[in-house]
């Protein structure tokens, strides 16, 4: 006999834009609505360059956020600088938000590790992505630990797929949360397929915010393609992490409208028609019409975006491809502080191997 | 602690309990560690000392320890963590093969895992099953991690207060065989031995004897059944696993021409086995004899009645010795 478990589920837009119940308070700011807008249409003119780039060859592997981009603004808008975000390999939107610069995020999937070294001071103790799936929520703990042991009212807040919630370390995760009442947000980012394995068959619980409740704290689902939605609830569960109420497990239910990297053909496991339905539940279109409708969004602003965005998102590119190599020995020198003197004959034999062949010297 | 000698298991307690005075970022966390003070207690009375939110009693959940100890050193905190058993660190691998070791590395820097996970390590307590692994190799294995194995009361408390001290992940483990044996006497003056050097504890001519860990005790008996023999054995214990001392190894057996390594862990891959061809590479043409290894077979520990077997004993060491002393 099956639990039922009743969780709330909050949704204030339908697909087209229009209100289903009463918005709250600041759904009515103007300049608010047009950031959460910029920053999605901003984050999919990104997306779509850096699909564009691995296609011709300029940047590896790149795991596209086409489809997701509201969860990853509404949580990017409401983190404060101080809070620590610890992501998953589908981030990009909240990356931008957090300061993580566009051509960071070209170095990293371009196979340059200062891509995760970020030069804006404010991501200073931000997570690089991490790519072994749900371990991230284990570090999220571990810095809403220390969070807790210095009594600081900061939030660490970390996101997955659907897929991982399966995993151990995401229910250790939860299990450990719940224990120590932890500041910490898990954000799920539920868009339905793990590569090729549809939700339907990665847990047999009717929701994935249902595994909350198992470790004594609060979870819920949004509608993640309804950034008012999102937005209201981030709001919330970082207000209650914040205040040491505990962590909240926020499932948003969305869709992977791309692939789930540019080396996968989602062709191969999922309906051209089940595709043509989601795109008409996707979240841009929907604040969009719904700007439109309240009379603040025209065609002419339309415009003027997206060409100030893409203007943004070519110098990102520009300054990605003048980034140049690192030098050889950079490979060794960050692995330990300090490279040890037992293992300095590695060292100079990799040295050595570099002038090999490159023909000159591999000494600095 | 009595007439003030001390085990090994003390000098751990007293370089936890120092680390802690000393640095209040550093954090005891694992299963059983505060309350109880640990299933040897390792960390007795740490909780009094410091207090619950400095000594946590975590979780029955390895994985997660590893994780949240990447989290919290990425934080600026230091934490010291503890696997009850070395049976039990298997779960923690991904958080310290893809993340502890390399987080300074992926970020350039920017993040860092200034943490030490200790454990207890090796047969000979009649331990039930899975209490009494020696995969050393596994770890030592890991570009970013450091392996540190004391074999004494003096060099577990230097070299404890060391890896806490270092800005890099370091897998500490104690061998338990050693933890209630030959007390010592030991001055609690915070005073840190190096990491990634040899000890050299006795000085010899005629052969070298490569050991760490548990197996020292023995390596240390056969030198003196050698020595009644007329023979001269120099006996190093290895103590850092990762990175390895080589230029100690190499010139002691530089000195003596003739080598054998003793470890408890399973031959294949065996840290002994990346020694030996080191010394190959570096001093073939002064070797008088090939290098021998006396090691655990490739097995899993047997259940106690059978573990002694298991370990390599006086006479297996002797035995290896006299081959390698035979070749003219």
């Amino acid at each position: 006999m099956l639990h039922k478990v009743e969780l709330p589920y909050t949704r204030f837009l339908s697909p087209d834009g229009q209100v289903l119940c009463d918005l709250p308070p600041w759904a009515d700011d103007f300049n608010l609505l047009t950031r959460l807008y910029r920053q999605m249409v901003l984050t999919r003119l990104f997306d779509q360059k850096a699909v564009a780039l691995q296609r011709t060859g300029r940047i590896g592997t790149y795991a596209p956020t086409l489809g997701q981009e509201a969860i990853g603004v509404a949580v990017g808008s409401l983190m404060r600088a101080e809070d620590v975000l610890i992501p998953y390999y589908r981030d990009t939107a909240v990356q931008l938000m957090r300061g993580v610069r566009m051509e960071e995020i070209l170095l990293y999937w371009g196979g340059d590790e200062r891509g995760s070294d970020f030069v804006d001071p404010a991501v200073a103790q931000d997570f690089p992505i991490c790519v072994p799936i749900a371990t991230q929520a284990l570090h999220a703990c571990g810095v809403a630990s220390a969070f807790k042991i210095r009594g600081e009212h900061r939030v660490a807040v970390t996101t997955c797929g659907d897929g991982g919630t399966s995993k151990g370390d995401f229910l250790e995760a939860l299990n450990v949360a719940g224990a120590w009442q932890l500041p910490v947000v898990f954000m799920v980012n539920n868009n339905q397929w793990a590569i090729s394995v549809p939700r339907r068959i990665q847990c047999g619980a009717p929701t994935l915010a249902q595994k909350a409740i198992g470790a004594g704290f609060h979870g819920e689902q949004v509608d993640g393609n309804d950034i008012l939605a999102v937005y209201d609830r981030v709001q919330a569960a970082l207000e209650r992490a914040r205040h040491g109420k505990g962590p909240v497990l926020l499932e948003c239910l969305s869709y992977r409208l791309g692939d789930h990297t540019t080396a996968d053909d989602a062709t191969r496991y999922r309906s051209a028609d089940e595709v043509k339905q989601a795109w008409l539940e996707e979240p841009i279109k929907r604040l969009q019409r719904f700007m439109v409708g309240q009379g603040v969004w025209d065609e002419s602003r339309e415009q003027a975006l997206i060409s100030e965005c893409q203007g943004l998102v070519q110098v990102a590119v520009d300054n990605f491809e003048a980034a140049g190599l690192q030098a050889p020995a950079s490979v060794i020198d960050h692995v330990y502080a300090q490279w040890p003197q037992a293992l300095a004959e590695q060292r100079e034999d990799f040295l050595e191997r570099v002038a090999r062949r490159t023909g000159g010297s591999g000494h600095e | 602690m009595s007439n003030g000698k001390v085990t090994l298991l003390e000098a751990v307690n007293l370089a936890l309990h120092r680390a802690m005075r000393e640095d209040e970022n550093v954090i005891v966390l694992g299963e059983d560690v505060g309350v109880n003070g640990g299933v040897f207690r390792a960390t007795l009375g740490l909780r009094d000392s410091f207090g619950f939110k400095r000594v946590i009693d975590s979780p029955l959940a390895e994985t997660m320890i590893g994780g949240l100890a990447v989290g919290m050193a990425a934080q600026g905190l230091k934490p010291v963590v503890e696997i009850q058993f070395m049976g039990f660190i298997y779960a923690t691998m991904e958080h310290l093969v893809s993340h502890a070791s390399r987080m300074r590395n992926r970020t350039r820097g920017r993040l860092t895992c200034p943490m030490v996970l200790r454990s207890p390590m090796g047969a000979g307590i009649r331990a039930p099953e899975h209490h009494s692994e020696s995969t050393e190799a596994l770890f030592a294995h890991i570009p970013g991690l450091r392996v540190v194995i004391p074999s004494s009361p003096a060099r577990a408390y230097g070299l404890l207060l060391a890896a806490i001290d270092d800005p890099d992940p370091v897998i500490f483990l104690e061998p338990t065989r050693l933890y209630r044996m030959n007390p010592q006497p030991l001055l609690d003056d915070g005073k840190r031995l190096p990491l990634d050097s040899c000890f050299t504890l006795r000085e010899g001519s005629d052969i070298t004897l490569i050991s760490w860990g548990a197996s020292v005790m023995e390596t240390l008996q056969a030198a003196t059944a050698l020595a009644e023999q007329g023979i001269s054995a120099e006996v190093i214990d290895v103590a850092s696993i990762k990175p390895l001392d080589l230029d100690t190894m190499e010139a002691s057996v530089r000195k003596t021409g003739r080598c054998v390594i003793v470890h408890e862990a399973p031959r294949s891959c065996g840290v002994g086995a990346e020694i030996a061809a080191s010394l190959y590479e570096r001093v073939f043409l002064q070797l008088q004899a090939p290098i021998q290894r006396v090691t655990a077979p490739d097995i899993p520990p047997p259940l106690y009645r059978l573990e002694s077997l298991y370990m390599p004993g006086v006479e297996d060491i002797l035995h290896a010795c006299d081959t390698v002393l035979r070749h003219a």
